[in-house]
């Protein structure tokens, strides 16, 4: 497969990646330790246009396709990892509305988001619907032209900062994943409200929120394919879902190995730079290796996409390859700075924290084994 | 329609120009070339106007065919149209012969409101094309403006605030007027990439002497007033001592060494 760029995928890239270095990175250890959320990228992120890279132009996009969404989804996760999970999270949003949509709901929803004039956020977890996303239970009640929507959603990615969400509910309790059923939620709907914002292990500027549901009505225009449907709707969404996780994983892998070597060179014991030591040469010749490795599983599944192929399994193959090789490397980014890798001094203690969110999050590790475990016994 | 003219100067990327003793002059190889960051200031006051009152920007350089990369540039962070001035001819131009050219090409463009320029380029650091070509077009200029006011109604006027040594100006003109502008003045933004795409795309007319109607004797080396004669790095002076104390003791152990030093 070949991952060669066209002059114009390197051109839009190359502009990004200046950004990344010049405004995303100089401010990253702020970003990445601050509660508050990062307005200021998110803003550059729209005005720059990366908010609907692989879009059409007739919806605002810029485009081009989810290769280039999915390079400059690294450069932006290895410059500020939160910053790219706000970018990867805002996909799960126009995505199922691009392929999902009605022309009038593409009009009216995926250009703001596409032109990043609104942020977006995908609602699908709740309390007791993890990785058995059947199992939601907020419902759907059809009151003639509109539905009524009651439930809490959890942990969800931009809630609060976004301006639309797509959000999967049930419509009929008895159907399990039949009886499911995405709508467009706009972010002021009277019932609609954003609950309490979650302490987590990393990534305090993320917006990881409930989103409350009291009677909350909305237009029928704004339900997603049609009734019964938002399994689907969820599961394809994800599918995408996993190529920006995996890439994040890619980006944030990367800033911790760049670090490594950095320290590896001026760290002095011994009397020599601990990169004269092959224990620490093979770990960073692993990490190395590991990053070109996931990376390529990434891209593989990105350029399938483009081309109309089959990229359900390598997504998930990106998905868990990348977000369990983001632990390791992270992981061995703090043992090679030994003592001052545990300490806040470093920025290697911050991507070991960040690193575990991947992966968790859109499908554990766990999951993405089963999905991969089904296409492979149903292709044998 | 406001008609904004910009000029910028393509610049070596780097603060410490390295100069080959041999011949003087300055040492290009493997140093990337950028817009001249005031310059880049001038175009994004252009480009903050355009956001508020319907403008057309035209953005013009003198330089080698590679120039046109900094004209790209300026496309891609949101000007209209773009000119190169290239011809053997204008090489070896000195400020005089320069600001010359670039007033011959804007009458060539024809009808402008305000022409911006970056304060000085960070190669040459004369600050002289700018208050030249002022001269050279009979129109007034402001110089060192660190912020911008306009008004339209008629007759439409300039508020502009100059940045001097000690004091801050601010001086009220009528349009047409020439400004130059300091780094103060605004955060030049990152071209979109939407913005690189549509530049990509963009064809830059390259303007000769012929085009823009030169006297052969006020273009390039032909034209300059002045030559340089040498060009060399001042040696750097390593000697420092470092005082210590109290703020009022390392004052006046301050004040004696200069006093020493015949320096006050």
């Amino acid at each position: 497969m070949d991952f060669n760029l066209t002059p114009d995928q390197e051109l839009i890239i190359n502009a990004a990646k200046e950004v990344c270095l010049g405004e995303f990175s100089k401010r990253s250890k702020e970003t990445g330790e601050s509660s508050a959320f990062p307005k200021e990228n998110v803003k550059l992120m729209a005005e720059m246009g990366m908010a609907g890279i692989p879009f059409p132009e007739e919806y605002g996009g810029l485009g081009s396709d989810f290769l280039t969404w999915t390079v400059i989804g690294e450069e932006i996760s290895h410059a500020c990892a939160t910053t790219g999970t706000i970018f990867g999270a805002h996909m799960l949003a126009c995505y199922p509305i691009f392929i999902f949509g009605t022309e009038e709901q593409k009009k009216k929803f995926l250009t703001p988001l596409a032109k990043g004039e609104a942020l977006g956020a995908f609602g699908l977890t709740e309390p007791n619907a993890g990785s058995d996303a059947s199992a939601v239970q907020t419902y759907a009640a059809k009151d003639g032209d509109h539905y009524i929507l009651n439930g809490t959603k959890l942990f969800i990615t931009n809630a609060g900062a976004a301006g639309i969400y797509v959000v999967i509910t049930k419509t009929a309790r008895d159907k399990g994943a039949r009886g499911m059923t995405a709508f467009i939620v706009e972010k002021d709907t009277p019932g609609f409200k954003i609950g309490k914002n979650e302490k987590k292990m990393a990534f305090p500027g993320l917006p990881n929120c409930e989103l409350i549901f009291e009677d909350c009505r909305i237009p029928k225009e704004n339900m997603l394919l049609s009734e019964g449907k938002g399994f689907r709707v969820a599961m394809q969404t994800l599918d995408v879902g996993r190529i920006g996780i995996g890439i994040g994983s890619c980006g944030l892998a990367r800033a911790a190995f760049e670090e490594a070597l950095k320290y590896s060179k001026v760290r002095k014991q011994f009397g020599v730079p601990i990169s004269s030591f092959q224990a620490v040469q093979f770990m960073l010749a692993n990490m190395a290796t590991e990053i070109e490795a996931a990376k390529l599983l990434v891209l593989k599944a990105a350029s399938l996409k483009d081309s109309n192929g089959k990229f359900e399994k390598f997504a998930a193959m990106a998905k868990v390859y990348a977000s369990e090789m983001c632990m390791r490397v992270t992981n061995q980014a703090v043992q090679i700075h030994g003592g001052y890798g545990y300490t806040k001094e470093y920025a290697v203690e911050r991507y070991f924290r960040e690193a575990k969110l991947f992966d968790i999050v859109e499908g554990t590790s766990e999951i993405q084994r089963g999905v991969i475990a089904n296409h492979i016994l149903k292709e044998s | 329609m406001l008609k904004i003219i910009v000029c910028i100067k393509q610049v070596p990327d780097t603060s410490e120009i390295k100069i080959n003793p041999q011949t003087n002059t300055l040492i290009r190889d493997g140093v990337p070339s950028i817009i001249n960051p005031f310059d880049k200031n001038a175009l994004e006051e252009a480009i903050k106007i355009k956001e508020k009152i319907p403008s057309e920007i035209s953005v013009i350089t003198m330089g080698p065919p590679q120039a046109q990369e900094a004209l790209k540039e300026s496309l891609a962070m949101g000007a209209d149209n773009a000119y190169l001035l290239s011809d053997r001819n204008f090489a070896g131009a000195d400020t005089w012969a320069t600001s010359y050219t670039l007033a011959k090409a804007i009458e060539k463009i024809g009808h402008f409101d305000l022409i911006i320029l970056g304060k000085q380029a960070i190669d040459g650091d004369t600050a002289q094309v700018g208050p030249e070509l002022a001269e050279q077009l009979n129109i007034p200029q402001i110089t060192y403006v660190k912020k911008l006011d306009l008004v339209m109604e008629e007759p439409a006027k300039i508020i502009a605030e100059r940045l001097l040594e000690d004091c801050t100006e601010t001086v009220e003109c009528r349009l047409p007027v020439l400004i130059t502008v300091t780094k103060e003045i605004n955060e030049p933004r990152h071209p979109s990439l939407k913005g690189v795409l549509k530049a990509k795309k963009a064809v830059i007319p390259a303007w000769n002497k012929e085009s823009i109607f030169c006297d052969d004797d006020k273009i390039g080396l032909n034209g300059s007033f002045t030559q340089v004669m040498k060009i060399f790095t001042p040696p750097v002076r390593t000697e420092r001592e470092t005082l210590s104390g109290t703020p009022e003791e390392m004052s006046k152990i301050l004040v004696q060494k200069l006093k020493e030093r015949k320096i006050i």
